[in-house]
Formats: C-alpha cells, sequence, structure tokens
C-alpha cells in the first residue's frame, strides 16, 4: 500500500497550520478561556491527609457565605457500581474513577477530593473551602512501592485482593496484580550466557508538566441535559466517563472540547467534569473549576514511581540469550498503573530468544496514576538500557554494535507474544552509526557519550471523519481529535493529498460529541495514524461520490444510437471507467470527456445534491515505533551538575506528513525526558505531602539549561498506513534517561541507578 | 471591601475597570476584560504564560497586582498583530513550528518582543538566557529559539 | 486569596504611620514577586499592602565614584543591572542581581525586597555582606542604620520592628584593589533556590598579591546568611596562594551550619560550600587585579 519512493504533493511539506493565527494572537479559546452567561466558579477542598477515613463533612457555613450557590459533597453523586466500563478501547472500573474524582468514605492521597463549591467568584468560593468542617481519623500511608508491597503495609482498599498472574486470589494486599510475559527458557539462556549482569534501579514519580491546568465548564441545564466544555485529548472518552459517573445516558451528555494546552497523556481520566456538573445541578447555573498548580501536582494523574530489577546474559559473540526484569510500579490510590506497557516495551528494541518479564501493579497514598508519553516505558528502559550499555562494555563491543548485533526485526518475537510486522529498529541503528554526531570525538574532561534505544507500540483505536464539499471546490473536513500538535494540519494534509487538492482548501474543524461519530483519544501516537486514515478513507468516499455522478452525467449524455442492448451495455459508461488524477476527472472510455474537482464541485446541486465524503477507521496495522538517541553531556566533577551538551535523536517515523511537527514531537519528548533524567520528582514528607509541587521546585528543563535538539526521522514506511505513518508521539520519550545515565557513566565512571541524576545524587555517587 | 477604580492603558486604549485590590493583573485582563489571550500557567511567577509588558518591562502579570496599573501602560498579545498582518514574531513562530499546543506561545511572543526591543541582534545564548522564565512543555525549545532568532534578522532589516 | 486594602504611600512618613497603625496585619509591597505568591497561598494574611514605589527615596537610585551607590528598597534589579555605570563599578553585585528568578522576575523584584523576605537562601543578601552593604530603617522614631549582616535574624524573620521598613540600601564606593564575586549553585541554570550562594570580596595590597581584607558571606548553609570572619582571617595578610583560598575554603565549610531539606542535603551543602568559596574568592581575586570575570 505505502510506497517507499512515491513522490507527493503535499505530504512531506511543511505549511502553516489552519489555527495557527488564532494561537499566536491569543484569540483561540482554551478551556480556561471559557465564558457562559451567570457562569459560577467552582473550587474543590482536598483531603489534606496521605490516608485517612472521612468520619463527618459539614458544609453549612460554607453555604451561608454570601455568594455561594451550591455546595457539594460524595453525597450529591450517585452511588458508583462495582463494575468494568468499556470507554471506546479504555476500560475503567465505574467505582474506582468516581471515588478518585469524589472521596467516598476515605481520603487516599493529599489532594483527593471531598467536597466542592461553586460561588460567584473564585475567591469567594475559595474562602468558602475554608468553612467546610471535615473529620479525619488519619491513617498511617503506605508511600514507597516497596514498603506498599510488605506484608506489614497499611491497606488503601480493604477489600482489595491480588490478582496473580491473571487469576483473583484471596490475598489482600497492596498489590492489585501480579503479570508475567515468557518467552523459551531464562533458567537455560543465563546457564548458556558468558556473562551476566543484574542490576536494580529507582525512579521517581514524574508529571507530564503540561503547562495548562485542568480545567472544566459544564452546564446541567433543566432538561436534564449535561454540556461539558473542557481542554481534553477526547471529547467523547470524557463523555462516557461521565455518563458512567453520574448515571446519564451518554445520549444525554455533550462534550465539547476546547483548544487543549497540552495533555502527554494526563488529559484523559476526568477530574474535574463531574465535579463542576454536578456542582451546576445543583446551582442551576453553569460552573467552570481550574485547578492550581499546587492541586495538578497533588491531585492528577502523575506517572509512577518504580523499582525495577533487570537481569540480562550474552555470549562473548555479543548475543544476548536472556533476559529477565522485575517492574514493580507504584499505581497511586487506585490500580492501574502503566506496568504492563512497561513489560511488553523493556526488551522489544532486541530479538532475544529467553525472555521472562516480571511485572508488578501496587497502590500507594499518592495521587491515581495516568498515562504519560509512552506510559510505564520510559522508567522500563533506563533499567534495561543501562544494563545492556554495561553489557557491551563488559564484551568490549561499542554500545551501538551490541544493538546491531541484537536488533529487533520484522518476525521476530515480543516478550508479550506478537511478532514484529515491517519495523524500523535496525535503521535507527545504523543512522546512529553512520551519524556525524557519532564520529565526531567528545573531547575534554569531565565528558561522556551516551547512547539508548527504546519502543512503543502505538495504538490504532477509532475515529471518524466527514467531508463536506464546497461549491468552489474547496472541502471542510470535520473531526474529532483535539489539536495539542499540529494534526489539525498533518490531517488535512492527507486529505489534500488524497483528493488532489491544495492543502489550503482543505479547511478542518475539530467538533464534540454531537458534531460528529465516536473518535478515540488524542494520544497513543495514532492522530496521525488513525486520523488521517480515516481522513483518507472520507477522502476516497468523495472521489467515489464524484465519479458516480460523473458516469452517470457521461453515460447519460451519450447521444450515439445503439443496435441493442448488448452493445449499449458495452459502451455504458460506470465510475470504474473515471480515472482521477492531479485534480482532473477523465472518462477512459471518452477522452473528450473531463471535469476538473472544482467544476463538479460547482455543479453539485446539479448533479445530485451535496457530495459529502465519510469514513470510520479502526485501522489494525499499527506500526510500532522505534528510537536510536545520542547524548553527550559534561558533569562538574565538584557539583555533580550534568550539562547537556549535544543530543541527537534518531526515530522510525514511517512517513513524516508534516516534517516539522513530526520533528516537533521528537524534540518535545526528548526533552521531557532528559527533565525526567536530571532533576523532575515527586518529594514527598514521611506524612505523604509532596513537599514541591510548584515549577519552583519540581524542575523542568528552561531554554537555558539545553541545547538544540537535533533530530533524524527514518522513514520506513508502515505497511498497514495508506501513507505509512507510524505514530511518532511517543517513543521519544523512552530512551532519553538511559541514555543520560550511560553518558554519566561515560564521564564519571560511575553508574546511575536512580533517577533522577540529580546533582546532589551524581555528588554523592562522586564522593563514594 | 469596595471594589477601587484602576485608569490605566492597554494596548495603546484608555481602560478603566473596578477591581478588588487582591486581583492580580493577570485575573482583571482574563476574568474582567475579556483579554484572555494572556494565560494562566502556575500563578507564582514560575512559567511566564503570563508574560506582558509593563510600562515596556517584561513582567508575570500573575505577580502584579491590578491595582498596581493605575497610570501605566500594559501590553498584551492581543495589541501586537496590525489589523490583517501579524507581527514578524507570529509569522516566525508559525513558519517555525514554534508552537505546538499553544498555551505558552503568547507568553514567549511577549518576552521576545521585549528582548528585540532592548537587543535587536541577540545570540543564541542571549535568546535562552532572556527565555528562561518562559517554560514550554512541548516543542524542547528548539524551533522557538530558531524563531525568534529569524524574527530578530527580518525585523532588522526592516 | 484573603481581602485586603492597598495603599500607595507617597512618603516615607506615610508608609510609616500606615505601617505602625495596623502592625502585622500590614507589609510593604515592592516587586511583590514573594508578598503576592505568599498572599495567594495563604502563608500570610494581611488586611493592608503598603505599596512604596511611588516614594522617590525607595525607587531611585544613584551612584557617584566617592560616595558608593545608594539603592532605593523598592528598587527593581533590570533597573540596577541596566545602570551601565552601576553595572560596572560593581559587577560582583551585578552577579545576584541578574540571578534572581528570570527576566520576568527582575523586571519588578527589588534587592530591597529580597534582603526583607529575609530566606536564608536569599540570592541578594550574601554579596550584599560582602560589599559592606549599611540598611536605611525608617521608622515611627525616626530613622536608624545598621550593617546588612545584622538584618536577618532567622528564616523569615529580620529587625524591622513594628512600623518600620527598609528605605534604602548604601554601599561604600569601591576601594582601589577591591574585588567581588557572587555564585550559587542550582540544578537548573535559572529560575531555581540557591542550594548553596557565597559572596566574597577582597581587598588587595597595592602588589595585588597580598589580601588586606576579606569579606566572605554563606548563604543557604544556616538560619541567616553568615558573614564568616574565620575564612577571611585566612587570607587576609597573606599572600595569595591555592593554600590560603583552600584554608578560606575550609573555614567556610566549618562555618555553615546547613539543613537536609528537598533542595538539598547537609552532605551536599557543605561540600558546595567549599566549592563555592573557592570559585568567589577566586573570582573576587581576579576582579581586584583587573580582570573580567563574566556573571554566571
Amino acid at each position: 500500500m505505502a510506497e517507499a519512493t512515491a513522490a507527493y504533493k503535499v505530504i512531506g511539506t511543511r505549511p502553516i497550520r489552519p489555527d495557527g493565527a488564532d494561537k499566536v494572537t491569543g484569540r483561540a479559546v482554551y478551556g480556561g478561556d471559557m465564558r457562559l452567561t451567570g457562569m459560577l466558579h467552582g473550587k474543590v477542598l482536598r483531603s489534606p491527609h496521605a490516608h485517612a477515613r472521612i468520619k463527618s463533612i459539614n458544609t453549612a457555613k460554607a453555604e451561608a457565605l454570601p455568594g455561594v450557590k451550591a455546595v457539594i459533597t460524595v453525597k450529591d453523586f450517585p452511588i458508583a457500581e462495582d463494575r468494568m466500563a468499556n470507554l471506546g478501547e479504555m476500560a475503567v472500573n465505574v467505582k474506582l474513577l468516581s471515588n478518585n474524582v469524589m472521596a467516598a468514605d476515605k481520603a487516599l492521597y493529599k489532594g483527593h477530593p471531598v467536597a466542592a463549591v461553586a460561588a460567584t467568584s473564585a475567591h469567594i468560593a475559595e474562602e468558602a473551602l475554608g468553612l467546610i468542617e471535615v473529620e479525619y481519623e488519619v491513617l498511617p500511608p503506605a508511600l514507597h512501592v516497596l514498603d506498599a508491597m510488605k506484608e506489614t503495609a497499611p491497606l488503601l482498599h480493604e477489600s482489595m485482593t491480588t490478582t496473580e498472574l491473571g487469576q483473583k486470589t484471596e490475598k489482600h494486599s497492596n498489590i492489585a496484580s501480579h503479570l508475567r510475559f515468557v518467552l523459551g527458557d531464562p533458567a537455560q539462556g543465563f546457564r548458556d550466557a558468558d556473562i551476566v549482569i543484574e542490576r536494580e534501579f529507582e525512579t521517581a514519580t514524574v508529571h507530564q508538566g503540561y503547562i495548562e491546568p485542568h480545567n472544566a465548564t459544564a452546564l446541567w441545564n433543566e432538561d436534564g441535559h449535561l454540556y461539558i466544555w473542557t481542554s481534553t485529548q477526547g471529547a467523547f472518552v470524557v463523555q462516557r466517563q461521565a455518563a458512567e459517573i453520574l448515571g446519564l445516558p451518554v445520549s444525554q451528555v455533550s462534550v465539547t472540547p476546547c483548544e487543549i494546552g497540552g495533555g502527554f497523556g494526563g488529559k484523559i481520566s476526568v477530574y474535574l467534569e463531574p465535579v463542576a456538573a454536578v456542582l451546576s445541578r445543583k446551582a442551576g447555573r453553569p460552573v467552570k473549576i481550574i485547578m492550581s498548580r499546587i492541586e495538578e501536582f497533588e491531585a492528577t494523574g502523575p506517572t509512577p514511581a518504580s523499582h525495577i530489577k533487570v537481569k540480562m546474559g550474552a555470549k562473548k559473540d555479543g548475543s544476548i540469550v536472556a533476559a529477565e526484569a522485575s517492574l514493580m510500579y507504584e499505581a497511586g490510590a487506585f490500580p492501574g498503573s502503566p506496568v504492563g506497557a512497561g513489560c511488553m516495551c523493556i526488551f522489544s528494541p532486541y530479538a532475544i530468544p529467553n525472555m521472562q518479564v516480571d511485572g508488578y501493579d501496587v497502590v500507594v497514598n499518592k495521587p491515581k496514576t495516568a498515562a504519560y508519553r509512552a506510559p510505564g516505558a520510559t522508567n522500563a528502559a533506563f533499567a534495561s538500557e543501562t544494563v545492556v550499555d554495561e553489557l557491551a562494555e563488559k564484551l568490549g563491543l561499542d554500545p551501538l554494535e551490541i544493538r546491531r548485533i541484537n536488533g529487533a526485526k520484522e518476525g521476530d518475537r515480543r516478550v508479550d507474544g506478537p511478532t514484529f510486522p515491517r519495523i524500523g529498529y535496525m535503521e535507527t541503528v545504523h543512522a546512529a552509526l553512520e551519524h556525524e554526531h557519532y564520529a565526531t570525538p567528545l573531547n575534554g574532561p569531565n565528558r561522556g557519550r551516551g547512547v539508548a534505544s527504546g519502543f512503543w507500540f502505538n495504538v490504532g483505536f477509532q475515529s471518524s471523519v466527514v467531508i463536506n464539499v464546497n461549491a468552489d471546490g474547496t472541502v471542510a473536513l470535520v473531526e474529532g481529535s483535539t489539536d495539542i500538535g499540529g494534526t489539525r494540519a498533518s490531517i488535512a494534509m492527507q486529505a489534500a493529498e488524497t483528493l488532489g487538492i491544495p492543502y489550503e482548501d482543505v479547511r478542518p474543524t475539530v467538533v464534540g460529541t454531537d458534531g460528529i461519530g465516536f473518535t478515540d483519544v488524542t494520544g497513543g501516537s495514532r492522530t496521525t495514524f488513525a486520523t488521517g486514515y480515516a481522513a483518507h478513507e472520507a477522502s476516497l468516499d468523495v472521489l467515489r461520490q464524484m465519479k458516480e455522478r460523473l458516469a452517470r452525467r457521461w453515460d447519460g449524455e451519450m447521444e450515439k444510437e445503439f443496435e441493442g442492448q448488448a452493445e449499449r451495455e458495452m459502451a455504458r459508461i460506470t465510475p470504474d471507467d473515471v480515472t482521477y488524477t492531479n485534480g482532473v476527472f477523465k472518462c477512459a472510455k471518452d477522452a473528450g470527456k473531463t471535469m476538473t474537482f472544482k467544476e463538479i464541485a460547482a455543479q453539485m446541486a446539479r448533479m445530485g445534491g451535496p457530495i459529502t465524503g465519510r469514513a470510520t477507521s479502526q485501522p489494525r496495522g499499527v506500526g510500532g515505533a522505534f528510537a536510536t538517541h545520542i547524548v553527550d553531556v559534561e558533569v562538574d566533577p565538584d557539583t555533580g551538575k550534568v550539562t547537556i551538551l549535544r543530543y541527537t535523536a534518531i526515530q522510525d517515523v514511517g512517513r513524516a506528513i508534516h516534517p516539522s511537527y513530526a520533528e516537533g514531537q521528537v524534540q518535545g519528548g526528548v526533552v521531557q525526558g532528559i527533565g525526567w533524567a536530571l532533576n523532575e520528582e515527586f518529594v514527598y514528607n514521611d506524612n505523604g505531602n509532596m513537599v514541591n509541587s510548584s515549577f519552583l521546585d519540581y524542575r523542568m528543563p528552561t531554554t537555558l539549561d539545553l541545547p538544540m535538539i537535533d533530530t533524524v526521522l527514518v522513514e520506513v514506511p508502515n505497511p498497514g498506513h495508506p501513507y505509512g505513518v507510524r505514530g511518532v508521539g511517543e517513543v521519544p520519550i523512552v530512551p532519553p534517561v538511559a541514555a543520560v545515565a550511560n553518558a554519566i557513566y561515560k564521564a564519571t565512571g560511575k553508574r546511575m541507578t536512580q533517577a533522577p541524576m540529580s546533582p546532589g545524587y551524581v555528588l554523592s555517587k562522586l564522593l563514594e | 471591601m469596595p471594589k477601587v477604580h484602576v485608569q490605566t492603558r492597554i494596548n495603546g486604549e484608555d481602560i478603566d475597570f473596578l477591581c478588588e485590590s487582591r486581583q492580580s493583573l493577570l485575573e482583571v485582563l482574563r476574568d474582567d476584560l475579556g483579554l484572555t489571550g494572556t494565560k494562566e500557567g502556575c500563578s507564582n511567577g514560575n512559567c511566564g504564560a503570563c508574560s506582558v509588558l509593563l510600562d515596556g518591562v517584561l513582567v508575570d502579570s500573575c505577580l502584579v497586582l491590578a491595582v498596581e496599573t493605575a497610570g501605566k501602560e500594559v501590553a498584551t498579545i492581543e495589541g501586537l498583530a496590525s489589523p490583517s498582518k501579524l507581527h514578524p514574531l507570529q509569522q516566525k513562530f508559525l513558519e517555525h513550528a514554534a508552537l505546538q499546543c499553544g498555551i505558552c506561545t503568547p507568553g514567549f511572543i511577549m518576552a521576545a518582543k521585549a528582548l528585540l526591543v532592548k537587543n535587536p541582534t541577540p545570540t543564541e545564548h542571549e535568546v535562552r538566557y532572556w527565555l528562561a522564565g518562559n517554560l514550554c512543555r512541548c516543542t524542547g525549545y528548539d524551533k522557538i529559539v530558531r524563531a525568534v532568532l529569524d524574527a530578530a534578522t527580518v525585523m532588522e532589516k526592516a | 486569596m484573603q481581602a485586603f486594602d492597598y495603599v500607595a504611600a507617597q512618603t516615607v512618613d506615610e508608609a510609616v504611620s500606615l505601617l505602625a497603625a495596623k502592625g502585622a496585619q500590614a507589609r510593604v509591597l515592592a516587586g511583590g514577586t514573594d508578598l503576592i505568591v505568599q498572599l495567594r497561598e495563604g502563608r500570610r494574611r494581611l488586611d493592608l499592602v503598603v505599596d512604596v514605589k511611588k516614594i522617590p527615596e525607595v525607587s531611585t537610585l544613584s551612584y557617584d565614584s566617592n560616595n558608593g551607590l545608594q539603592l532605593g528598597a523598592a528598587v527593581p534589579c533590570y533597573k540596577i543591572y541596566g545602570d551601565a555605570t552601576i553595572a560596572r563599578a560593581y559587577p560582583g553585585l551585578m552577579d545576584a542581581f541578574t540571578l534572581v528568578g528570570g527576566t520576568q522576575i527582575q523586571g519588578r523584584a527589588s534587592v530591597g525586597g529580597n534582603l526583607c523576605n529575609s530566606s536564608p537562601a536569599a540570592d541578594t543578601t550574601p554579596t550584599l555582606i560582602a560589599h559592606r552593604a549599611t540598611c536605611v530603617i525608617a521608622g515611627p522614631t525616626g530613622r536608624r542604620e545598621i550593617p546588612v549582616e545584622q538584618f536577618c535574624t532567622g528564616p523569615g524573620r529580620n529587625v524591622l520592628g513594628n512600623g518600620e521598613f527598609l528605605v534604602a540600601l548604601r554601599f561604600p564606593a569601591p576601594p582601589q584593589n577591591f574585588g567581588a564575586h557572587y555564585l550559587r549553585f542550582i540544578p537548573r541554570n535559572e529560575m531555581d533556590i540557591a542550594v548553596v550562594g557565597v559572596g566574597s570580596s577582597v581587598v588587595l595590597g597595592a602588589d595585588r598579591a597580598t589580601v588586606t581584607a576579606a569579606r566572605i558571606s554563606l548563604g543557604a548553609v544556616a538560619p541567616t546568611p553568615l558573614l564568616v570572619d574565620e575564612a577571611a582571617e585566612a587570607l587576609i595578610g597573606k599572600p595569595i596562594s591555592d593554600q590560603t583560598i583552600a584554608q578560606a575554603a575550609a573555614a567556610a565549610q566549618a562555618a555553615a551550619r546547613p539543613i537536609s531539606d528537598m533542595r538539598g542535603t547537609i552532605e551536599q551543602r557543605r561540600h558546595l560550600t567549599g566549592v563555592l568559596t573557592r570559585r568567589t574568592l577566586q573570582g573576587a581575586i581576579a576582579r581586584a587585579r583587573g580582570e573580567r570575570v563574566n556573571h554566571a
């Protein structure tokens, strides 16, 4: 389907995004910018304790404060059912999701919502929070994954028992589940190995760090219809979560996605929408809630802290013959960490015949974790890619060489079962080996170069697209994928390419649940892939309809006399006889008959009425993504501070529809990974309170902390997509932590087994 | 507490409003004056999303009380483009794909504007140093720095 | 944020009487980069905010090579380092004033406000101490002046009494062969609170090879910024050498009383104290010798 050498008119160019002017002028409406007549401002009261029983809540004084229009607690929510709900491809437990949105009988993390207020100003709402009286019975918290796994740990959920290798047990524990993947015979593999390396690693809780806080505006009107405006990665997913939590049929919930200021996986689960909705119903007015930055850190969905053990064995010739890993991930207050995804990705860049990977999903008294860009994979790669680096060193091999020897190819099997289709990992290794960065010597004391690879499987899921042809030959493309990073452009470009019209003639609009068919989240590296796929198919539908009309007209125009039905049929012009190239339809049976796309558009009303193309997609041919990164660092031996000198990120993107936005995804993921590597972590005190809940002390990289980030977009087209697209957005965050660790090793001779590798930690290793 | 009457100038227009002393300039711009182009990211001066110019000086509007703007000139993102024409910084941000989600963009553009008034031909280091108070989580800054340097060249020629 | 009244005082006397009347329920507003955050987060609750930026003495700065620098307490950082003459005369002060927060913060934040916030980790205080700054304080009983090293009395606490506020800081003109340097350690390259900060100054003899006076001040390693006499004594009267500098650094380390918190551990801070003392002394000596040392 996808041709590696095809020349495209639109794909591969770098046009300006359609929402560009609105975004650079500040006109674009993000969720926080929403204004509705009579709108109230909401604020949430949150538990100050990491673990506590909620004995009573008295809201009388808050309700009496002038300006307060509604105060709610869990009593104002329907009783949540303990069952799984299908939200498309995401499945959630309704009771747990609801409990996270508003605590029931227990507060399970500092910041857990226990009540909420709607008032005429945000300041009054905040004052009202101070008047709500809550009686807590404080309980000891379980705060670290290893401590929470112990028999003696305080239990978060009294009724929770461990699901052990797929079977529910009677064992009450904070370990929600233990899963295992096995391939081959690891024990034998290790016996066959000439060298075995076994290491343990710790990573800290890390946040997506989107600059726009969560927001939600809700209007539950007198008809019982609920309208929600929110900055979200998926309007439909919000719709379904809200419907489940509030006990409404989906048809009674309309979600309009506003522009969104970053998500990275953190704006998929709902936090504020049901709260704003219940406040709106009680107050009889629209209610808007915006989180503060402190609330973002304490009460949204960071990615797990983890403890990971990795053991790998190789032969002298460099082939890795056995690998084992044990991944223990903090799920936060409710089960559901991405430990499974971490297990699926950890050894996936390599063809290893014998593997066992164990994953543990462990609850702790911290906010429930959510997806963060290739969730679970960065933690895992930190561990495995460091061990691969050590294997290479001990075998006397260049670190890229050991990857070349063992790199995964089409047909190799992942530890979780699937075999790889056509993939581009080896191409990234070769590109790294041949890159000028790798060939340039790194001179100077205290400097080191590190490499690391990574894998993310990407997803397909569902998308819907409608294309309406305008009378002037332009088209309106309607889709439901919120545009976080330029996907309006990349989707419009695919439609323009298929339709054979200029990019500027495609006007994309992102609409909500009332305006388009079901569309899954903008996430999972799926948007350019799956919504683009649907746009391509919808474009084909437009062309199909145009061909049908042309065939009908051209057939009807034939003036020739026929002798008999058979000759008539032979001469009949069918849609198959209509070809389309470069904007022009031609009749294969009559060279004199042609019409342009614009001409048909102008005559739609006389040729059968409006033309609307439509398609839905649920593509199965998802291409996994691989990356190999090279980083040069310098370490100040007196302070432990690490400076990134140079970074090159090489990634197989299948086909870069809009290269600037593909590069941007890579650069953004790399820098998040650098922050994860160097400084980002949630710091908790012994009571389970996060002490660094601001951008001052949760240290994300600034412009001054980085060089330019060079990207190499390798294109091994994905056969599962008409234009060869592979998901781009997530795998860039997978290698950086390991790459930086390997570089620090080269610079200092010390192996890093803890992330972040902040100056204090590096200094302590240097002073050992 | 009675509200305060403030008279100020915003984007070259005389504007007056009523506000509480505790309201920041950011709040008044967004909630009372409908100028939502200036964004809120952290409300404690650590992300720069709320950057505006106050008498030509780059500041975080979350750390300025609205009452302090009496008699001063405020410049926000809404005042940058000319009718039907983007400012070179805005244009270059688009050409270089220097925005992905766009929430930090107004803050970055106002900060870059202040830089180029003070230093029309900055080096890459000077750009990075000046913009260290603006956080972006999407782009990794590479394309932002390139856009600012390119805009500087264009504006210098003009 | 709790509701409060706002008054822009026009004179020192007006500010004093407003502050005296309200006591702990009122506070001075200069740049607001500390105060507004504290109010928003509920760490301070006030009835009244007294804006002093309209008082000329508090908002202006002046320098001449005989009398030195008179710096109004509310002058924002960007105005100070933006004055080419002052920047040239006091590079050791500019080291710190260009570091406070980022560009936006420097557009509002003042040195006086940084001092009055009295954080042990304040970036400007060590270098103010190294430069022998004097605090000019106005209050109900009139004016008084104290050396800046006596100003802070504990984390967030200082000598200002009821109704008193800091009007200005005075810096002597730098003597011949004077050099100063401030460095701090932070995990990133900007925006962070100092893990450790050190401000050092030296006066060299005519031969520029001996130290005749020195001041070494440490930030973020004790409840208040410290002036370490023992570190100065390791240098004074002796020819400059790596050894005397190392001794000064060791004395600074010994004087440090750091705690472990989310920004650093005791061991790390003690180690960094030695490193930064050494580096700032090297920078101060270089500047005293007329060499150029860039801001960090």
